[in-house]
């Protein structure tokens, strides 16, 4: 782990990654152990490491899985499923299911094509479908918190989105928790937000889950993943890039000074006693320092 | 002296002797994008090739 100047062996991985968990959902103060939680659960590395991440440590957590009735050639939705209850099943865990086309009379897909949403993509009807659901399913069955699988770089992400095109309103919603509102939007975490997707897929890896590999036969091609890509060739080159982004984003939205435009006046210029041009820095300017230096070392 | 390097459907060949991320980049593989194994056990991309070996390549990229 380059951004952590970390190396750890298996064994000590297996440890470091549910500590970290830990760590991070007291820091955002996420949930408690006296709390009851639903875990989103996809089939996918990240929402099954973090259901297995939360029994580890001794939390309340059940699964929801949504079926979408995404086939694409290589029964996804239905071998995604089955994963999913593979993993409750081994682990003696409860997973509620709920199917989109028994509940609604339609798969996402077909959702898609009847509303004209989304491009001829079912993207944004599958992100608004799961939002629904999860919340509902969440209230209707009285779990106090909704915890989902986001990882840094689905963060990142997002926030190079958001930032690419400047969208004030989602920028300032973005953040590891989610309030609850009164009006029934149930409260919604992501403990998995500061670590790498690279991270996860180790951890599903060495602790031997089960999960779907194929990508989703919508996903080739979406804008999500070309940002990633994007982020990760900055990492290759800039190790730590991706979360120095995120967590100054976090750092800058917590402190209220996302988009409070610095009034450069306030700032406390005084003249310069060299150069006499006015300068925010305590005695000489930095460029008559920088000169001042060259004279001392030149000597 | 060659080592396979395989990603999903496609497979690659490299020269051995030289270290796996090496090897990713002069395909053109984001070295941060992937997992590699090896008989089974993952690898970290420092290693150094040897002839013969074969590299599984884990995507982690996913989401829509």
């Amino acid at each position: 782990m380059r951004q952590h100047k970390l190396a750890l062996c298996k064994e000590h991985y297996l440890k470091w990654i549910p500590e970290q968990t830990e760590r991070f959902i007291k820091k955002y103060e996420m949930f408690t152990h006296e709390e009851k939680i639903l875990v989103a659960v996809s089939g996918g590395k990240d929402s099954l490491s973090l259901w297995d991440i939360l029994i580890k440590l001794g939390y309340q957590a059940d699964g929801l899985y949504l079926g979408l009735g995404i086939d694409g050639e290589i029964d996804y939705s239905n071998e995604s499923h089955r994963l999913a209850e593979k993993f409750a099943n081994e682990n003696n865990l409860k997973l509620h299911v709920v199917d989109i086309e028994k509940e609604y009379g339609q798969p996402i897909p077909v959702i898609a094509e009847r509303t004209h949403r989304g491009y001829g993509k079912p993207c944004a009807v599958c992100g608004l479908a799961k939002r629904h659901e999860m919340n509902r399913i969440a209230r209707d069955l009285g779990y106090d918190v909704l915890a989902t699988g986001h990882n840094l770089d689905d963060e990142a992400a997002v926030l190079f989105g958001n930032t690419l095109n400047w969208i004030n309103e989602y920028l300032l919603r973005q953040g590891p928790v989610l309030p609850a509102s009164s009006g029934g939007l149930a409260r919604k975490v992501k403990p998995l937000c500061r670590f790498y997707e690279r991270e996860m897929t180790a951890y599903a890896i060495a602790r031997g889950i089960d999960y779907i590999y194929d990508e989703c036969p919508f996903a080739e091609g979406s804008q999500s993943i070309f940002y990633k890509e994007t982020l990760n060739q900055l990492e290759t080159v800039r190790p730590g890039a991706k979360l120095i982004f995120y967590l100054n984003f976090l750092e800058a939205r917590k402190s209220g000074n996302l988009f409070i435009e610095k009034n450069i006046e306030m700032q406390h210029l005084h003249p310069c006693p060299k150069c006499r041009q006015p300068t925010s820095t305590p005695d000489l300017c930095s460029f008559c320092r920088m000169i001042e230096k060259t004279k001392t070392e030149a000597e | 002296m060659t080592v396979k390097l395989i990603l999903r459907d496609k497979e690659y060949e490299v020269r051995a002797g030289m270290a796996l991320v090496d090897a990713l980049k002069k395909n053109n593989i984001v070295p941060e994008s992937v997992i590699a194994t090896l008989n089974g056990e993952m690898i970290t991309d420092d290693i150094v090739l040897r002839d013969g070996d074969v590299i599984k390549l884990i995507a982690v990229i996913s989401g829509g």
